[in-house]
């Protein structure tokens, strides 16, 4: 019994002689007990790939159920300007879906990279220490926020209120989209360019200041332009999260699948037709492919800006030797 | 830039610096209103609808009245059986990647994947819950399926977050372990996971919290419109709070009957994920600041 509370109190010393002689991990072994002792390399290196794993699962199913937009849709009719699967000829143009998308990605980081870029500055340059801690957990609430609820506040408070502000025919239009969608890459925006603000180091304030710059100088003329590689990483960052995002879009942009320069008018984006048509599709069907082929879109546009953003961030890191 | 700094009149570079910092709390403070605009309403109009029997009862009359208590029990269901899928993996893997790589080309291989796996888009998960789960591994459109795939999309969220709590026990820790005579495993077992038990924590509150409120993995995978019974088995469809409000407040043919209802789900949802995610983020800054080793 008091051996037991002595085992459980040394923990970790358990089968650890505390003298000086050879211990277990020293000694000679037998080869089962080797085995039983160096298990744990291999497992965990294994197991480590499991992230490879998934994104293998992702690119070959997404790009192997795409494949058909090749043969029996083609190229030439997946990248027309009419998207009309249940009409005869059906046809499965995506290029009002990728405008719509681009539309509306675009729009939203007009709004979120101002107000990130001044969120962060005021958060890593200005803001005294507890009002720097409250604001990034207030940014780091507004990212937790599920999409549905921003779509939801976007359909019952922005979307009635743009359609009285402006006398339009429906509140559901491609800036309602890039509102909601602003707000949303907000959080991601601010949250990174502050990472990048951080990394520029002290020294390069203080020699801006020795110099009789003003605060507000230093953090234009010098910090700005020293993070400006990880600031750009932040945007491209914020820009891949805005396109891949479905629900908020899904249910304020309006989805009418058309090619149109006004903010004004209902869009639909590669994200929401996917979601709005993929649970009536036949399996197997053209449709269901050119579904697919959106899909493929998609996450090409989201690995791209994933990569370049990383490279960005890590041109930062490299430069100030972190 | 110097000769500006010199020439300008000291009164204008005051004034500068007040109207630009004027600027940047304004930036500032849109996120704390836009956070404040989407809590009041849900509160303001969603409050009323709240009751123990709008969590303890299923719709009644084609969805116009009565509760929400499908849906929160198979979103329980899809997000626990989420978590009890990817939490395994995501520590193997941020032990490996904190403990026992020693950097090189697979490690960086492995960072792009957790990195390139966070960043796709919801949907695409979507999609491939629906070919591989649904489809090729023919488990259909069920609990299963759904739960497999937000155990993939929260897996880098997992995997950031446990390697990242790992990292911050300090080296001497380990050092000391080894130096009892420990095997690494045992070290790792007895010292280091226990002390980054907390930071863990915190990132399995955050991603428990990001599978709840996901929609567009669990459409095609999980989700059902209406169910009279709760799910009996991993093979049946379940409802979802995020999909349920969803459905409500768009494709319903009585939406506009039901406005009430439709807040307070949102209200559950948001109150739901806020409180985690708040509880989280403030554990995590106390024990930071606690623990200075």
């Amino acid at each position: 019994m008091r051996r037991r509370q002595q085992e459980a109190r040394l923990g970790f010393l358990e089968g650890a002689p505390l003298d000086l002689r050879p211990t277990r991990a020293t000694g000679v072994r037998g080869v089962a007990t080797r085995i039983k002792e160096r298990w744990d390399r291999p497992v965990f290196f294994g197991v480590s790939s499991i992230s490879l794993v998934a994104l293998g699962l992702i690119l070959f199913f997404i790009f192997r159920e795409a494949a058909p937009v090749l043969g029996e849709i083609g190229l030439a009719n997946f990248f027309s300007a009419r998207w009309s699967p249940t009409g005869s000829p059906p046809s499965y143009g995506a290029l009002p879906m990728l405008t719509g998308s681009a539309m509306v990605t675009l729009a939203a980081l007009l709004v979120s990279i101002p107000l990130g870029f001044g969120a962060a500055a005021f958060i890593a340059e200005v803001a005294p220490r507890w009002m720097k801690d409250v604001a990034k957990s207030v940014l780091e609430l507004l990212a937790g926020v599920p999409s549905v609820v921003y779509g939801f506040f976007g359909l019952m408070i922005v979307a009635p209120a743009l359609q009285a502000g402006l006398g339009l025919a429906t509140g559901r239009t491609a800036l309602t989209a890039a509102v909601i969608l602003g707000i949303m890459a907000l959080p991601t925006i601010a949250s990174l360019a502050e990472d990048a603000l951080t990394a520029v180091p002290d020294s390069y304030r203080e020699a801006s200041m020795a110099l009789g710059a003003t605060r507000w100088q230093t953090i234009r003329d010098v910090t700005f332009p020293a993070a400006f590689s990880g600031l750009i990483g932040a945007s491209i960052l914020g820009m891949g999260r805005a396109v891949g995002e479905t629900m908020a879009v899904l249910m304020v942009a309006g989805n009418a699948p058309q090619i149109t320069a006004s903010l004004l008018k209902p869009v639909r984006t590669l994200t929401g037709t996917i979601a709005l048509e993929m649970a009536e599709t036949p399996f197997g069907s053209s449709h269901y492919h050119a579904l697919f082929g959106l899909g493929v879109i998609l996450l090409v546009i989201a690995l791209i800006t994933n990569g370049l953003a990383e490279w960005f961030r890590g041109r930062l890191a490299r430069k100030h030797g972190r | 830039m110097i000769a500006q700094v010199i020439a300008a009149n000291p009164r204008r570079r005051r004034l500068a610096q007040r109207i630009a910092f004027t600027l940047l709390t304004i930036s500032t403070l849109s996120a704390f209103l836009a956070l404040g605009a989407i809590l009041y309403t849900m509160l303001a109009n969603g409050a009323s609808a709240l009751s123990w029997e709008f969590l303890s009862q299923f719709p009644r009359k084609m969805m116009t009245e009565g509760g929400i208590y499908p849906a929160l029990v198979g979103s329980f269901y899809l997000t626990a059986g989420a978590v009890i899928v990817a939490l395994p993996f995501a520590m193997a893997s941020a032990i490996w990647l904190s403990e026992y790589s020693r950097g090189g080309l697979w490690v960086r291989v492995i960072r792009v994947g957790v990195n390139s796996l966070a960043g796709v888009p919801s949907i695409v998960f979507g999609l491939l819950g629906l070919a591989f789960f649904v489809k090729v591994l023919g488990f259909g459109v069920s609990v299963l399926s759904g739960a497999l795939t937000l155990a993939l999309l929260i897996l880098p969220i997992l995997i950031r977050a446990s390697e990242e709590a790992l990292q911050a026990v300090p080296m001497n820790f380990r050092e000391g372990a080894l130096a009892l005579g420990a095997s690494k495993w045992h070290a790792v077992r007895t010292v280091v996971l226990p002390s980054a038990i907390p930071g863990i924590l915190t990132g399995l509150v955050l991603g428990i919290s990001r599978a709840i409120g996901e929609t567009a993995p669990i459409m095609f995978t999980a989700a059902a419109f209406y169910m009279t019974r709760l799910p009996e088995a991993l093979s049946d469809k379940v409802m979802a709070l995020p999909y349920h409000i969803f459905v409500m407040a768009t494709e319903s043919p009585n939406y506009w009957r039901t406005r009430d209802l439709q807040f307070g789900a949102a209200l559950v949802l948001l109150g739901m994920v806020l409180v985690m995610n708040l509880g989280a983020v403030t554990w995590r800054a106390r024990v930071r600041r606690r623990k200075q080793w």
